[in-house]
């Protein structure tokens, strides 16, 4: 969990925070050996697994909602300039300001001026990808404002000076014993404490949260939020939720400001009827989540007064280039992907170094931030292609395809020299029969000589799986000798 | 900054996309909308039993009534639960409390538009009505229309009791709801009490929002399902609600 | 009828009784087999680890190898997955680079003549018992290319399922991956151990002694892991099972076990 790696979790921005990361492999050579966070990860995936099919299996007409988002998706991708200036008209029309944010340190440092123009030195906080992503809490804590997360899995996280694990559900590494812990060691040092006699019942634990946090919601004057959709045509913002922290924070305060990456505009408000479909069952298998907020601007006497959309690229536009990694900005961020996968069930959310783990975090994340670092290299190479992601995704983003595609860019860089080398001279022996069928019986000759154990990178295989027997003699011999009269 | 950082991100998308362009007028090419209007028997009598289902399988707490009984419900819910005190928008229908605050048992706090969210959270229960009702999701809308009141009204009390007129505010899936809501109002969309899954991806209910929500299916009422006492205009031609700017 | 044979390079180098029981299988049940010799690999490790412009001389040379063949019939799905998703990819993408249209051209030629062996049974012969016979108790494992990409479905166990004296048990969690992956096996080692380890749990589970499948490289990952265990389960690609008859049970033949003393006794070797 979080001692795989030696980062804390709360510096820098811009995913500062797992700059230095080791890369995939490594982390999750040490947290596959985590039998806490195996079990822990193991339950909570397997259960949310079985939930999810059944949920989806509801609908008779599945697959043609899959791809209306799909094609809703790419159409707004192949326009996006012209919904994103939709959308600004519409916010602004409605009583929002919109901001328009180049990277991560553009949109802290909008945000910041705006809360420190309030006056306020605190913010509450709905649980938010784009705003972990730009790592927006440091950024505030550099200029004097505490950030509130108000997500009871944000919380955890919080309040555990951990990192998040899961896109949903961002304390999944934890289980009820180690939340009870948490709760109640940490909550006093950020404001009520937890309950006395705290069990680790999670309705007890639920209480103890909404304890805590409702002094939060009741002063606060400025609240952060991301958002799930925005509409082009109507300037409508939709935050999809379950605790009810999201309606508090987007209702309760006199001033919102909302960081989302422009990828989440659409363009209709019809449109919401496909994703507001597929989004609840695909994440938390639910019809439909406990509570979905729509706003547009502002409306006097009910909700803020004031409203700031900070539009954010920060990489986004980099993977829009892409022809074949586009597809990565159709997510909805469900995470059904991060549920089914079995990479992530057993090197868990850590292993990923990013805000967003998983086999969609494995084809945004290198494209977000390039595929530079050593972490951000063994991204496309954390997968065994075995196609379960793109089978749950609800925006049909064909995952094992990105991942093989950006393999292909990190294969072009430095680095790989030795493997390209054996590339190449594995390319000539099969382009030439003759040569392989040589092969072929110079190992089966050698094959008593086979060592159980192989030297170098070899022992990647054997230390944990013997070799196979070699035969006697490759096929194509044994077809000459059985079969003659056929051959040419 | 902000200029700037609009026109770096504009130029790189068009950069990203190439010629690609204006979408025009048209409707947007190539969405293949042939998922389905409706999931289930749109009769209104299915209807009914299939929200109060989905309803009760989020755990909301359901009851039938009439439009004659449901002053005597509502005043019979707020006393199980044991409310003092109950906040209510200024429009409510003025019958569905009558018999609650007849003994002086429930006390009514009127939202005038001045009560704070400190103020709410001493509150026992709220009453409200809704915007319409989606039967496939077992979901309740509200917009802030008619009987409803502002967000908060319903976010703050730990105690929600929310009265549907069926089958008039009754629809079957969010493809038939979506078109009869208003955009420019403020929406809560309402799927059972408040509740989380963060805690080992299982289900727990009860977290901020309301934690025991109960359900008034009033029948026999008619009337459409919508915006409250509004008529749909096309996006961006809408009329304000009651609350909107002026 | 008349077919080629794709023997996949695994199968060729590696596990030739495979590529023999295919042959015996096939003909046994009417077809005329055809091993066209110019084939080697279909380039899927080269292409899953990143190296696209490398595979494309084996689309090339496959598309040659099988020319006017109407079925190629592979014993692997993940071979078969290789040809006939990633080829036309592979093509197209060739093509968006400008490098002309003739790759793109033989990607498709050869694409839609590939069939996995099970489908070819089912779908093309028509055939679910095919006269087989083999007294022992199998699990079956369905790899992941094959399910998800072919969309193999069941035709695998009905196959099975007719199969003389064969007592079929189901595997928990049968359509997890086994974490073979290719080149994932050594490049995330630990993960790939991890999850064959789960899997090579649950087919324990089953009682079974012999778990089955359509794909040598995955099989070659569990078996590795269960003769390192010494675990009393046998991996046994289904070409093998559906080849055997009364008249002429299965030996293991070409698995040359004599060479290794420690191998856990097979199932029915009294057979």
């Amino acid at each position: 969990m979080s001692g795989t790696s030696g980062t804390s979790g709360t510096s820098g921005t811009s995913g500062g925070a797992f700059l230095g990361m080791p890369s995939f492999p490594e982390a999750a050579a040490v947290s596959t050996q985590d039998r806490q966070l195996r079990a822990n990860l193991s339950h909570a995936t397997r259960t949310i697994r079985e939930k999810r099919a059944r949920a989806v299996a509801e609908l008779a007409d599945w697959a043609e909602l899959r791809a209306a988002g799909k094609a809703i998706k790419d159409h707004t991708l192949r326009h996006l300039d012209h919904y994103l200036l939709q959308l600004e008209a519409a916010v602004t029309t409605a009583g929002g300001t919109v901001h328009w944010a180049a990277d991560a340190a553009e949109a802290n440092r909008i945000v910041a001026d705006l809360v420190l123009a309030t006056g306020e030195r605190e913010v509450v906080k709905v649980k938010s990808m784009a705003t972990q992503e730009i790592g927006l809490n440091e950024a505030l804590a550099a200029e004097g404002i505490t950030a509130y997360e108000t997500d009871l899995a944000e919380l955890i996280v919080q309040l555990g000076d951990d990192r998040p694990s899961h896109i949903l559900v961002p304390a999944i590494h934890r289980n009820r014993r180690e939340i009870r812990e948490i709760f109640a060691e940490r909550m006093a040092d950020w404001g009520r404490p937890a309950p006395e006699g705290l069990t680790d019942s999670p309705a007890q634990l639920a209480e103890a949260a909404r304890l805590h946090l409702r002094e939060k919601f009741l002063r606060a004057k400025v609240a952060v939020s991301g958002a799930n959709f925005m509409v082009a045509e109507t300037g409508t913002l939709v935050v999809v939720e379950s605790e009810g922290n999201g309606r508090m924070c987007l209702t309760l305060p006199q001033t919102l400001i909302s960081v989302v990456g422009i990828e989440k505009v659409v363009p209709s408000w019809r449109d919401l009827e496909v994703f507001l479909q597929t989004l609840p069952r695909s994440s938390t298998a639910e019809r439909m989540n406990p509570y979905t907020s729509l706003w547009t601007g502002t409306s006097d006497g009910d909700g803020p007064s004031a409203f700031h959309l900070v539009l954010l690229d920060n990489g986004r536009t980099t993977a829009l280039a892409d022809q074949v990694g586009r597809q990565a900005l159709r997510c909805i961020r469900c995470s059904a992907c991060l549920n089914v996968c079995p990479v992530y069930e057993r090197a868990g959310g850590h292993a990923y170094g990013s805000v967003y783990p998983g086999p969609i975090g494995a084809i945004l994340t290198p494209q977000l931030r390039g595929t530079a670092s050593e972490i951000d290299a063994s991204l496309p190479y954390a997968s065994s292609l075995c196609g379960a992601c793109y089978e749950v995704c609800p925006v049909a983003i064909d995952i094992p395809e990105v991942l093989v595609h950006l393999r292909e860019r990190v294969a072009g860089q430095g680095g790989h020299r030795l493997e390209r080398a054996a590339v190449k001279a594995a390319g000539f022996v099969l382009d030439h029969p003759g040569v392989l069928a040589a092969g072929e019986r110079a190992a089966a000759k050698a094959r008593r000589l086979l060592p159980r154990r192989l030297p170098g990178p070899g022992g990647a295989w054997t230390d944990s799986r013997d070799l196979p027997d070699l035969p006697t003699e490759p096929f194509r011999d044994w077809w000459q000798k059985n079969r003659p009269q056929q051959d040419s | 900054m902000t200029s700037t950082g609009r026109e770096r991100v504009l130029a790189r998308i068009r950069a990203a996309i190439g010629e690609a362009g204006s979408p025009g007028e048209e409707a947007p090419d190539g969405i293949p909308r042939t998922y389905l209007s409706a999931h289930r028997s749109e009769d209104p009598a299915a209807l009914l039993d299939l929200l109060h289902e989905n309803l009760v399988d989020y755990r909301a707490v359901v009851h039938r009534t009439t439009e004659h009984e449901l002053p005597a419900t509502v005043a019979r819910l707020l006393a199980e639960h044991g409310s003092r005190t109950v906040a209510v928008p200024a429009d409510l229908p003025p019958g569905w409390l009558a018999l609650a605050v007849a003994g002086a048992a429930v006390q009514a706090v009127v939202d005038d538009g001045a009560l704070t969210a400190a103020q709410l959270d001493s509150v026992d229960s709220v009453l409200t009505g809704c915007a319409l009702a989606v039967a496939e999701t077992g979901t309740i809308v509200l917009d802030a229309g008619a009987a409803q009141g502002r967000r908060l009204l319903t976010l703050v009390p730990d105690h929600h009791i929310c009265v549907i007129r069926a089958p008039g505010q009754i629809v079957a899936s969010l493809p038939r709801a979506l078109p009869l809501l208003d955009p420019v109002r403020p929406q809560t969309w309402i799927s059972g009490p408040s509740a989380t899954s963060d805690i080992e991806l299982d289900r727990v209910e009860g977290v901020h929002g309301p934690r025991t929500l109960e359900v008034v299916l009033v029948t026999g009422s008619r009337g459409r399902p919508g915006p409250s006492g509004a008529t749909r205009l096309s996006p961006g031609r809408r009329g304000r609600g009651p609350h909107g700017p002026e | 009828m008349r077919a080629a044979l794709f023997a996949t390079c695994v199968n060729d180098a590696v596990y030739p009784s495979t590529a023999i029981a295919t042959v015996r299988l096939l003909e046994r049940l009417g077809v005329e087999v055809d091993f066209p010799p110019g084939q080697t690999c279909c380039g899927q490790p080269q292409f899953n680890t990143g190296y696209r412009r490398e595979t494309e001389p084996m689309v090339r040379r496959m598309a040659r190898a099988f020319e006017g063949y109407e079925y190629v019939v592979a014993p692997s799905g993940s071979c078969a997955a290789m040809v006939r998703d990633n080829y036309p990819r592979i093509g197209a993408m060739a093509q968006a680079e400008r490098r002309g249209g003739e790759l793109a051209e033989a990607a498709g030629s050869l694409a839609p003549r590939m069939y996995e062996l099970t489908e070819f049974l089912t779908d093309v012969l028509g055939v679910e018992d095919v006269g087989a016979y083999f007294p022992h108790s199998v699990t079956y494992h369905p790899s992941c290319h094959g399910l998800r990409l072919l969309g193999l479905g069941d035709r695998p166990l009905r196959l099975l399922r007719a199969v003389q004296g064969l007592e079929l048990t189901e595997l928990p969690g049968a359509e997890e991956c086994c974490g073979f992956g290719g080149t994932f096996a050594v490049k995330n080692p630990a993960v790939s151990t991890a999850m064959g380890d789960d899997k090579v749990r649950s087919a324990l589970g089953t009682g079974a002694r012999v778990l089955c499948g359509g794909d040598n490289s995955c099989l070659m990952h569990l078996g590795g892991l269960l003769h390192r265990q010494s675990a009393p389960l046998r991996p046994l690609h289904i070409a093998e099972i559906l080849a055997a008859t009364r008249d002429e049970p299965w030996q293991g033949e070409a698995r040359s076990e004599a060479t290794r003393p420690d191998r856990p006794a097979r199932p029915g070797s009294a057979a």
